[in-house]
């Protein structure tokens, strides 16, 4: 997976576009947070979210943390293969552990995504704290 | 943040370090669910050093101990271990315990690490008129845990104690690499396993860490962090101090009624209360559960019962190894059997759960 085509937000999501749609899913920095995920909580496709909107929930052994919508729009898709295979998180965190793909209602919200460039300054900034 | 003199072991072993009751300790190295399942397959290596070691010594030690504690300590001999109660006048936990009969007239108190202050300044008050000196040695001693199915073989190569004829909960004194040390066949995971308990210097101590888990890479064993401490001892249904025992439930409450002598010879505090307690019945006993829906329950999740509030899970997780969220609350005595049904608030959802047998995982010996 082209990490560089990615956009990422402030939470650790990753959007990817696709066409009018983008998939978003955790990084690999989330991942690795989270220690091991043993259930992914996701939404119904249909489902309205606001940018901001807690969307999916992550479980892992040691904790719950919530994926937020990077975007105002309505779900599309979730990832049912986390139904059975929560690990795909860990695993394969920007590839088959996608979380769920979205409408997008105002592009120009991706605008204020972070590149992977400012991503990783980000991270920087975080490890530093 | 205090560090245990292990401290420089979980940095070389790149360990996740996070501050627990103020020490700075590895809650995984390699991942929860890999140490978890290391330990009931083969074995796992844990500093526990952070927990405390009260000493009794005296012509009433017996007594002074006696007198402090829930369960019978006259039935100890040297080299037996006892699972106890500390408890308040109202038969609820100050913390539970473990007591080691040293020898005649010395006894060592193995209390946790959060409590190790209150526990000293609460057996002090309530020993004060026997002939006994309490000595909290806490942070001269370091303690680590081999546990697993592997662990007597992987320690035996450390030890001249013969460890194959050692019974559970007892303990030997002799050298582990050299240094003197206690080590007893005890744990907090449900699986076979030893506690060595040892003074030296922080070198020698993250020496001894390290040389654990590089001979453990053997036999597969790994080192593990408090995570899998925490998910391996609620699959085993063992209780934890501020979670599932504290000082508003009691003894009986706690379903620890085993570790309850009523009708030892020295008279002990809380026994009145709980006394009459048995005589009237529990209001509310602790289970186990397990989650028919998907997610987890975890530590304050409020529970429902026939509608109606009634507190909130104790401790919940995902268990490594049974691969299912599992949990334990107190539920009224009314609806506290095996196959009763309730309902947890998990977030903005409901879940319902059902009481099961406990524990939930039991090794096969």
């Amino acid at each position: 997976m082209a990490k560089e085509n990615l956009l990422y937000s402030k939470d650790h999501e990753w959007v990817r576009r696709e066409g009018d749609a983008v998939v978003i899913g955790v990084t690999d920095y989330a991942q690795h947070e989270l220690g091991d995920v043993v259930f992914v909580d996701l939404p119904a496709a249909g489902k309205e979210l606001k940018k901001g909107d807690p969307a999916a929930n992550i479980e892992s052994v040691k904790a719950v943390s919530d994926v937020y919508s990077p975007v105002t729009g309505k779900v599309t898709e979730a990832n049912a293969k986390l139904g059975d295979s929560p690990e795909l998180v860990n695993q394969d965190p920007f590839g088959e552990g996608w979380i769920f793909k979205m409408s997008v209602e105002q592009v120009s919200e991706l605008d204020e995504l972070m590149d992977l460039k400012k991503y990783e300054e980000y991270l920087k900034g975080i490890a530093g704290e | 943040m205090k560090k245990t003199k292990i401290n420089e072991a979980h940095y070389l072993l790149k360990g996740k370090m996070v501050e627990f009751c103020g020490w700075d300790l590895p809650v995984q190295y390699s991942g929860v669910n890999t140490e978890h399942v290391a330990v009931r397959t083969t074995g796992g290596i844990f500093d526990v050093s952070h927990m405390g070691e009260i000493w009794f010594r005296g012509r009433e030690a017996l007594r002074a101990v006696q007198h402090l504690i829930s369960n019978d300590a006259s039935k100890l001999a040297p080299g037996r271990i006892q699972y106890a109660g500390l408890l308040t006048e109202n038969g609820c936990f100050v913390d539970d315990l473990l007591v080691y009969m040293i020898r005649e007239n010395e006894y060592l108190l193995v209390v946790n690490a959060a409590n190790v202050e209150k526990d000293f300044l609460w057996m002090k008050k309530h020993t004060a008129g026997f002939d006994v000196q309490l000595e909290d040695r806490s942070e001269e001693y370091s303690q680590i845990a081999v546990q697993g199915p592997v662990a007597e073989k992987l320690l035996q190569e450390f030890t001249e104690i013969d460890l194959q004829p050692m019974g559970y909960y007892h303990f030997a004194q002799g050298r582990v690499q050299g240094m003197d040390a206690i080590v007893s066949r005890t744990g907090y995971t449900g699986e076979d396993g030893f506690e060595i308990y040892f003074k030296s210097d922080a070198a020698a101590a993250s020496k001894l860490f390290l040389d654990l888990a590089g001979k453990g890479e053997k036999y597969d064993a790994l080192p593990a962090g408090l995570g899998a401490r925490d998910t391996l001892r609620l699959e085993a249904k063992m209780a934890l101090y501020g979670n599932d025992i504290d000082d508003s439930h009691t003894v009986l409450e706690a379903d620890l009624g085993w570790i309850l002598k009523l009708r030892k010879e020295e008279p002990f505090i809380g026994q009145e209360a709980l006394a009459r307690q048995k005589q009237e019945g529990i209001r509310r006993k602790l289970v186990g559960f397990e989650l028919l829906d998907k997610g987890i329950a975890r530590h304050g999740y409020p529970i429902r019962v026939d509608g109606r509030a009634f507190g909130a899970v104790t401790s919940g997780t995902f268990a490594p190894f049974l691969k299912k969220p599992i949990g334990l609350a107190y539920l009224p005595a009314e609806h506290c059997a095996v196959g009763d049904e309730f309902q947890i608030a998990i977030r903005e959802k409901t879940a319902s759960a059902r009481i099961v047998e406990t524990p939930f995982y039991k090794r096969n010996k």
